[in-house]
């Protein structure tokens, strides 16, 4: 309860503290932090326009998209609280839950018939297919090193001790974060900023939506990267935390996510589209690296 | 007698000393001219004369700084013409006009479809809604139409891709959207400031160029001597303005690859660049600058040192950014080997300006038909081999720093105000008159006739965009559809240049 509680706060600034962070290090101003949110308000109180080309999967997928999102944040663990739902393997239903709101938004991009959605459907597709091996590498290589298989148990468990396991737990961090920005659509893999339908992954195939389905599907980002970082946060946590240590940490770990972001996409262009592949697998090699690590320390390898 | 009559810029010579041929000498005088690779065709247009259609090409010779002109006269019938283009591709887009505002009808053209869709074209039947865009048949590959209305609400025109998965085979590009008819504008508007002013509207971010380019040519047909004052006032301006819009699109291009520093920093260092033209002439495009015959606007000393602080402040940040720029790895995987055209191309189609240059071909006519100041300026054009984006973002980056160096000796001696200038007088009658200027994108070109009491009969508008949207088609081929804004960004080319 008191994660999803968490993460729904941590939401409604994130996005604002990423493009703070982007304005200030332009040497400029800026909107106020809950500027995005405005928009995604003035965007609920609209109507919805639908083309008379896309069926009804077009008119839901937005809402099983963010159903998805929020289901998944319903198993995200805070320390010793456990989420909402926790079972045994809890992480394959988190990871496939995710799925099934992105497939649901990849068919109705298809289903608009436009061919700037489909282009973008089949890049978000590519893309979260290259990713997925890199999360379950991780999770499997911890569920191997603490000989539990769902998220409570796995974080609740998990004690860093030697140096190897120091350096496990920093990998991983940078994999969840690396995966957080693909899997939101952020730089260097995509641009949320850009106007230019040809170059959008994430964009291009929300392009048709509008109103209150495009409010939605904005917030379910929003949610999405506070979902990361609470799964990141709890890397930092252990049950033996009190909640005034542990809430302070969390919203720290949220904190440095967005600034990481928006220093992140200050400074950098973003890679060429075809170099994309090439730099998301390199978080399964990562991956890889973390399940050696899990190797030695359990002395399987010598 | 030669069968053709040499000129310099901005010189004016009576109609009747352009030679006239037989339509088959004219094609095979034009065509041999091109074989030298100084010589480019800068004009070739066609006007209604009595019962006939009169021809007229204009070639410079950048190895000697004369224009080449030759005419003939053909009849508008059901005769099917020898194309020009058929030898030369850069003729391309000139007959392709002729071909459609007057029905002319060629054998041999390899491309015979609709510029701009003029209001008095011959063929009312062929809309922008009829255009006939190339198709492949295919399972495998698909098409992606981008436009007429720009995602980021610039300029109107259609982009149609035919793809391969991501990968780009045939862009065709649509343009006519911006039509106006600013060359009929030209002789109904009879009042010389209407005229000025519709020059500055022909393209909005090259007023100094247009402007400039139309009264050299007008005073040229008043025979009349710009002060000096004057002169040195244009070249001014127009450097400032290639100054101004080249860092616009250093910012537009790091906005295309999500490069959020340069594109803030090298956004906000165009700003005091455009609003020194404010300061001066009351308008920061430069409208209201450039007259013909008299100036509204003297510089003066307290403009000069104005200038002085503002390009000082500029180079400063300027040169830190740069300097971050042209060095970050992910800048470069974006711009280098991306959107190539190379020399051979470059020079079939008949790129100009800095396009031009970006891919080693050296055509620009501040060096090779020098005028106002630059005659003592000594202007050496900028080259670069590789053709790519990176190649014309240097070549930016490069002519910004020529500029600034151009304008700090030009504000060493600035002329005094002439108070008593001579009049105006009327345009010469039966004249035809030619003016280039290099502007920031390349080479303009303004031609007019004038009739028996010295009025406009034909004015003819070529902004260099009209030969170089065929090089951006050219530049995205087996590139990515997503490096497509990139590339386009780094050409600039104008839309209502090209549709006039």
């Amino acid at each position: 309860m008191l994660s999803l509680l968490l993460i729904i706060i941590a939401s409604l600034f994130f996005t604002g503290i990423i493009i703070r962070t982007k304005s200030i290090l332009s040497g400029r101003k800026g909107p106020g932090i809950f500027q995005p949110l405005k928009d995604i308000w003035r965007l609920f109180k609209k109507g919805a326009v639908y083309s008379n080309t896309s069926s009804f999967v077009f008119q839901i997928a937005p809402s099983i998209y963010f159903a998805s999102i929020l289901m998944a944040i319903l198993m995200i663990p805070l320390g010793g609280h456990q989420g909402i739902i926790s079972f045994k393997g809890d992480f394959i239903f988190f990871a496939y839950v995710l799925a099934l709101g992105k497939f649901f938004m990849i068919v109705s991009a298809l289903d608009t018939g436009s061919s700037f959605s489909g282009m973008g459907a089949s890049r978000e597709a590519l893309y979260s297919l290259l990713a997925e091996p890199a999360f379950f590498i991780l999770m499997s290589s911890f569920a191997l090193l603490t000989g539990y298989t769902s998220f409570h148990e796995i974080f609740s468990t998990l004690h860093f001790g030697t140096y190897i396991s120091y350096a496990i737990g920093a990998l991983a961090a940078f994999v969840l974060v690396i995966i957080a920005l693909i899997e939101n659509s952020r730089m260097p893999i995509d641009d949320p900023k850009t106007h230019l339908e040809l170059t959008m992954v994430h964009e291009v195939m929300i392009l048709d939506n509008s109103g209150f389905d495009l409010g939605l599907i904005l917030y379910g980002t929003n949610l999405k990267f506070a979902m990361y970082g609470g799964l990141i946060a709890n890397f930092f946590l252990t049950p033996s935390y009190e909640w005034y240590f542990s809430i302070p940490i969390f919203i720290g770990v949220q904190l440095l996510f967005a600034v990481i972001v928006g220093i992140l996409e200050s400074f950098m262009a973003r890679f060429r589209m075809n170099h994309n592949p090439q730099y998301i697998f390199m978080l399964t090699s990562i991956s890889l690296l973390i399940f050696l690590g899990v190797l030695l320390v359990l002395g399987k390898i010598a | 007698m030669d069968n053709y009559l040499v000129i310099n810029n901005n010189q004016t010579v009576l109609l009747k000393d352009i030679p006239v041929l037989n339509y088959e000498d004219f094609l095979s005088l034009n065509t041999s001219f091109i074989d030298e690779s100084t010589r480019h065709c800068v004009n070739y247009f066609a006007y209604k004369l009595h019962n006939k259609l009169k021809l007229i090409c204009c070639i410079a010779d950048d190895s000697n700084s004369t224009i080449l002109l030759s005419s003939s006269e053909i009849n508008v019938d059901e005769t099917e013409y020898p194309s020009f283009t058929a030898k030369h591709l850069s003729f391309h887009i000139f007959e392709r006009e002729i071909h459609e505002n007057f029905g002319i009808k060629y054998s041999d053209h390899p491309w015979l479809k609709p510029v701009r869709f003029a209001y008095d074209r011959h063929d009312k039947n062929s809309t922008i809604d009829n255009y006939s865009f190339y198709q492949i048949d295919s399972e495998e590959l698909h098409e992606v139409g981008v436009g007429p209305i720009h995602a980021g609400v610039i300029e109107p025109g259609h982009f149609r891709f035919i793809c391969n998965g991501e990968q780009i085979l045939h862009l065709e590009i649509q343009l006519g959207f911006q039509h106006r008819g600013i060359e009929q504008l030209f002789l109904n508007k009879t009042k010389l400031l209407q005229r000025t002013t519709l020059s500055e509207s022909i393209a909005g971010d090259t007023v100094v160029g247009h402007t400039s380019t139309f009264v050299k040519l007008w005073e040229s047909l008043c025979n009349y001597k710009a002060d000096e004052d004057i002169q040195f006032a244009r070249t001014l301006a127009l450097e400032l303005e290639r100054i101004a819009i080249h860092t616009g699109d250093l910012s537009a291009i790091s906005t295309d690859i999500a490069y959020q520093l340069g594109s803030s920093v090298f956004g906000r260092l165009r700003t005091p660049l455009i609003n020194f033209f404010q300061i001066w002439c009351g308008n920061r495009l430069a409208k209201g600058l450039i007259r013909a015959g008299h100036s509204h606007f003297y510089f003066t000393k307290e403009l000069a040192a104005q200038l002085e602080n503002t390009l000082n402040a500029y180079e400063k940040d300027y040169s830190e950014m740069w300097n971050v720029f042209k060095e970050l790895p992910s800048v470069l995987a974006r711009l280098e080997k991306t959107g190539v055209v190379n020399l051979e191309q470059a020079t079939a189609i008949g790129t100009v300006g800095m396009v031009a240059k970006a891919s080693g071909l050296n055509r620009d006519i501040r060096a090779s038909h020098p005028d106002n100041n630059y005659v003592d300026l000594k202007h050496e054009p900028i080259t670069k081999r590789h053709g790519d984006v990176y190649s014309r973002t240097q070549i930016r980056n490069n002519e910004i720093e020529q500029s600034i160096e151009y304008i700090r000796k030009m504000l060493q001696n600035i002329p005094e105000e002439t108070k008593e200038r001579a009049p105006l007088s009327l345009p010469a009658p039966n004249s035809f008159c030619l003016s280039l200027t290099e502007g920031w994108r390349g080479e303009i070109c303004h031609c007019a006739i004038t009739d028996e009491k010295g009025d406009l009969m034909v004015y003819k508008i070529k902004d260099p965009s009209v030969h170089n949207w065929l090089a951006l088609a050219l530049a995205v081929r087996n590139n990515e559809i997503s490096d497509f804004p990139v590339c386009n960004k780094s050409f600039n080319l104008s839309y209502c240049g090209h549709d006039i």
